[in-house]
């Protein structure tokens, strides 16, 4: 049995020690907003928090993770900037399918909690490893800045 | 007939969340009272088949359209108001728009409406194949129809109840009025007696006037599923959890036509986790939407099963197209277009043209396969109880989901159930249910456990149904001033048709019509050739088709005319193109017209000029630029949508490319959600670039190279154009026909782009994707 720490409580799965988190926390656990797009870690899709550190779940081994604090995208709105985040994204209407979102979500909240005010190359830098195949990065980079307080780039 | 919000054991999926879970039961118990579940005839059952009259758009298409109220919509006692929307939701917030258009119509308030997600089920929904870019084409009046029927129904009920003609009444968001004396009724006190009159005729029917439009058109309506998709709560076909559900994966044949000789489980079996391995025989061909068999692993997790899979052993036959390699394949397309083919298109004497031209140029463009790649991976759940099979998926076709489980599983079609869940990127690929007739047959190899199979994202990039591979080979014939005089298209692709005729060697009229023959150039001379093409993997539709390669392969060529002539790329366009003029397709040899009415939808230079014209002033055409930048521009004309864009591309001294701002023009007619366009018309520029800049699917020794997003690569935020602009081109009015809106944006981009690397550079780019191509050691 391993014990993680996920969204605040404690949650017991069974399962082989090198069993990636993703897969936990889908398949055992039904958090299924963190999402399956590589298992590479080339995507991003499966973005969630480590002790505040975006990680990529489907590389993260569960014993990597015991006695961190796991926070996942169905708890980010109870962090002040999560919640902005997600607000911001809604305002903008970023989303088309959505799927890469969560992981968009999670990698920008982080962004925002350690640098509030992210230039472009900041922005550059820690979105880059999210995949959206729809293309939503010019909504996404604008919303950063709504959240940032930074003039909005012109959209028409 | 099974009523549309009636899902059996809800309860146990969480397919679902629980508010919403909440209100179904409520609807069912409290006795909803529109969509009260009688037999409907669908429009396609009232008429009688009409062998020699043709049939376009929405009646054109299987089981065409259906506009009854009781289909589509409920109402609540409280007055909640449930609208059935039967297209699949893939990122063009069809989930919104449709609903909206219902909405409107109804004068209901969007914050009461609930949607409701159809399952497959065409003879009462009509038409549910989510592809072609017409959903909103082909279902905005079916829509509107809806709602404006059920407010007669509302208005009827209340004038009866208050003793009034029914001209006496409005109806005002949610409420009935009667202005005379003041009395109001709410639609929810109104449901239950209007649910017992006749549906009114829809010829008696009142549409809005677009005046009175409150939410069509006004782009102000958020996204119905935005809310549950940045919260992870939305539900995509990966996500679908039933009670004592098990996990596949399966190992496919790496070469399309092979098959396993022989397998060895044990080391799989040994995996923890690990339930079985269960053999998937192959289909012969024709590849169709069949399974391509395998050796599938079950386990009590998707990593376990992934764990089985590597463990497996297994001997593969490759089959008829194990020699199958890009290199020689694109050396034998080029040998084929350099010699005549069949001619599908010729207006003039082009040998005589080309003989006396004043000058001859010539061409060849190449562009290698692609993958959709959608960022959720096919994924499909199964179980079948009782004899009655029911699926969960994220499919772009519900109804031919249901067809081919019910074939491969012999059961008749009303005991499969296909339910649509949310697609987390579609592009074509998920119009194909190979993978959810395999989550079928492996439910049922479970004696009907529930199943989710799992595509991983090398399984989705080795066995997609693959854009094709081109190559066009352009000639023109200029005179003394460089216009040209003559121009000879030869395109040479494996078509679509193999997947379904594997013999099929000539692209089909609807891939020709996809710009290569109905291209509207007011050139005096003109044939179109397509040799001869082979095609040795499973060939798809990708999100614009054929129109990527013919769009590519005009614009660049028109550029390359223009720099040959010392002309402007723009003024050398817009003068191809022509005075305005409506031209009926079929004098272009396109029978297909997108399977529009060639009368409704004529290809109309006046709009693809006013495109042309508009991007190129509002992305400052001309405007001078610092060294190493440059403008480009191309037009492409494509789901009878037109659209222009005007790419600034970047070069630098070591060829490093960047895209500072690109500007898109779009006429697509009326536009019912202008809002989800923009974003629609976005998201297609960052796919053309991606698949400009970096996109390749490649085969060796029959298959494909490509694993994982490091070896496909798609563009990122880092390379993304750093500026979109969209413009909108306003319609007339809204009785213009609609265009379509999720594809048209694709085609344009990626010879915009090489237009505009030219422009910076003097380098032509003339293969995709342009990769390293411009890079300096
Ligand atoms: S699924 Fe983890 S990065 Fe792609
Ligand atoms: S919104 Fe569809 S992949 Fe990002």
């Amino acid at each position: 049995m391993t014990t993680l720490n996920i969204n605040g409580k404690p949650h017991q799965v069974d399962l082989p020690a090198d069993t990636p988190l993703l897969w936990a926390l889908r398949d055992h656990l039904g958090l299924t907003g963190t999402k399956f797009g590589c298992g590479m870690a080339l995507c991003g899709a499966c973005t969630v928090h480590l002790d505040g550190e975006p990680t990529r779940a489907c590389v993260t081994p569960i014993s990597a993770a015991i006695d961190k604090k796991i926070v996942t995208i169905e708890a980010i709105d109870q962090d002040a900037t999560g919640k902005k985040v997600q607000e911001a994204w809604l305002a903008l209407g970023v989303p088309q399918c959505g799927y890469c979102q969560p992981g968009q979500v999670m990698a920008a909240t982080a962004l925002l909690k350690q640098k509030p005010q992210p230039t472009d190359a900041d922005i550059d830098a820690a979105m880059s490893g999210n995949i959206c195949r729809c293309g939503t990065y010019p909504r996404i980079r604008a919303a950063i800045k709504q959240v940032a307080g930074l003039k909005k780039e012109t959209k028409s | 007939m099974k009523k549309p919000l009636d899902r059996p054991e809800l309860d146990e999926l969480h397919i679902v969340n629980i508010s919403r879970r909440t209100f179904l039961k409520e609807l069912a118990l409290t006795g909803f009272v529109l969509a009260a579940g009688f037999p409907l005839l669908s429009k396609a059952d009232e008429t009688a088949p009409h062998t020699d009259e043709a049939k376009y758009g929405a009646d054109a298409m299987p089981h065409g359209w259906v506009d009854n109220p009781l289909v589509f919509v409920a109402i609540a006692d409280d007055g909640a108001v449930t609208i059935v929307c039967h297209r699949s939701e893939m990122g063009q917030g069809i989930r919104t728009s449709l609903p909206m258009v219902v909405a409107d119509e109804l004068e209901a308030d969007w914050q009461r409406v609930r949607v409701e997600q159809a399952p497959g089920d065409e003879v009462r929904y009509g038409n549910q194949d989510t592809d072609g870019s017409r959903s909103m084409r082909h279902f905005f009046l079916p829509m509107r129809r809806v709602g404006a029927a059920a407010r007669a129904m509302l208005e009827s009920a209340a004038a009866a109840q208050w003793q009034v003609p029914v001209q006496e009444v409005r109806t005002e968001q949610h409420q009935v009025r009667h202005p005379a004396t003041g009395r109001t009724l709410g639609y929810g006190q109104l449901a239950q007696a209007a649910a017992k009159l006749p549906v009114p005729d829809r010829d008696s029917l009142r549409l809005k006037k677009p005046s009175e439009f409150r939410y069509i058109s006004k782009g102000r309506v958020g996204l119905y599923d935005g809310q549950d998709m940045i919260k992870g709560q939305g539900q995509y076909g990966i996500d679908v959890r039933l009670e004592g559900m098990l996990y596949a994966v399966i190992a496919r044949p790496p070469v399309y036509g092979g098959k396993a000789l022989s397998y060895d489980a044990g080391e799989a079996l040994k995996v923890p986790g690990v339930v079985r391995v269960i053999e998937l025989k192959g289909s012969p061909p024709p590849a169709d939407y069949n399974p391509l068999g395998g050796i599938a692993v079950i386990a009590r997790n998707t990593w376990a099963a992934i764990q089985g899979r590597e463990a497996l052993k297994i001997e593969w036959d490759k089959g008829p197209h194990g020699s199958y390699d890009s290199a020689a394949y694109r050396a034998e397309l080029e040998a084929a277009a350099r010699q005549p083919g069949k001619v599908v298109r010729n207006s003039g004497d082009v040998d005589a043209a080309l003989q006396g031209a004043a000058k001859r140029v010539s061409a060849e463009y190449y562009l290698p396969h692609l993958a959709q790649a959608p960022m959720e991976p096919p994924a499909a759940t199964a179980r079948i109880v009782n004899g009655q099979c029911e699926v969960w998926s994220c499919t772009q076709a519900p109804q031919v989901s249901r067809e081919r489980v019910a074939k491969w599983l012999k059961l008749p079609e009303d005991k499969v159930t296909v339910y649509v869940t949310l697609l987390g990127g579609g592009f074509g690929r998920k119009s194909k249910p190979d993978y959810i007739i395999e989550a079928a047959l492996l439910s049922q190899a479970m004696d009907g456990q529930p199943v989710k199979l799992t595509w991983t994202r090398e399984d989705d990039l080795h066995h997609s149904y693959f854009h094709t591979v081109s190559v066009e080979r352009l000639e023109a014939g200029l005179d003394a001033r460089g216009k040209p005089v003559a121009w000879l298209h030869r395109t040479v692709a494996p078509t679509i048709s193999s997947t379904f005729a594997p013999d099929s060697k000539h692209q089909m009229t609807a891939e020709l019509g996809m710009g290569v023959i109905n291209v509207p150039f007011a050139i005096p001379n003109l044939r179109v050739e397509n040799p001869e093409a082979e095609a040795h993997t499973r060939i798809g539709w990708f999100r614009s088709v054929s129109n990527i390669p013919h769009a590519f392969a005009i614009q660049s060529f028109v550029a390359e005319l223009a720099a040959e002539a010392g002309l402007d790329p723009k003024d050398y366009l817009l003068d191809l193109i022509g005075p305005p003029r409506r031209i009926d397709p079929r004098t272009l040899e396109d029978t297909w017209n997108q399977g529009e009415s060639p009368e409704v939808y004529p290809v109309d230079t006046g709009r693809l000029r006013r495109v042309t014209e508009t991007v190129a002033r509002e992305a400052g055409w001309g405007r001078t630029l610092p060294k190493g930048r440059g403008l480009g521009i191309a037009a492409h004309y494509s789901f009878v949508t037109y659209v222009a864009v005007v790419v600034e591309a970047a070069v630098g001294e070591d060829g490093s490319l960047s895209i500072p701002r690109v500007d898109v023009a779009v006429d697509c007619g009326p536009q019912v959600n202008p809002e989800r366009i923009r974003s629609q018309i976005e998201g297609a520029c960052i796919m053309g670039v991606s698949l400009a800049t970096l996109g390749e699917i490649s085969f060796k020794d029959g298959a494909v190279v490509q694993d994982n997003f490091h070896t496909y690569e798609l563009t990122r935020m880092d390379d993304a154009p750093r500026e979109i602009r969209v413009h909108l081109l306003p319609a007339t009015d809204f009785d213009t026909p609609l265009g379509g809106v999720g594809e048209p944006g694709v085609p344009p981009i990626a010879p915009a782009l090489c237009n505009a690397i030219f422009a910076a550079t003097g380098q032509r780019i003339r293969q995709l994707p342009i990769r390293d191509q411009l890079r300096k050691d």
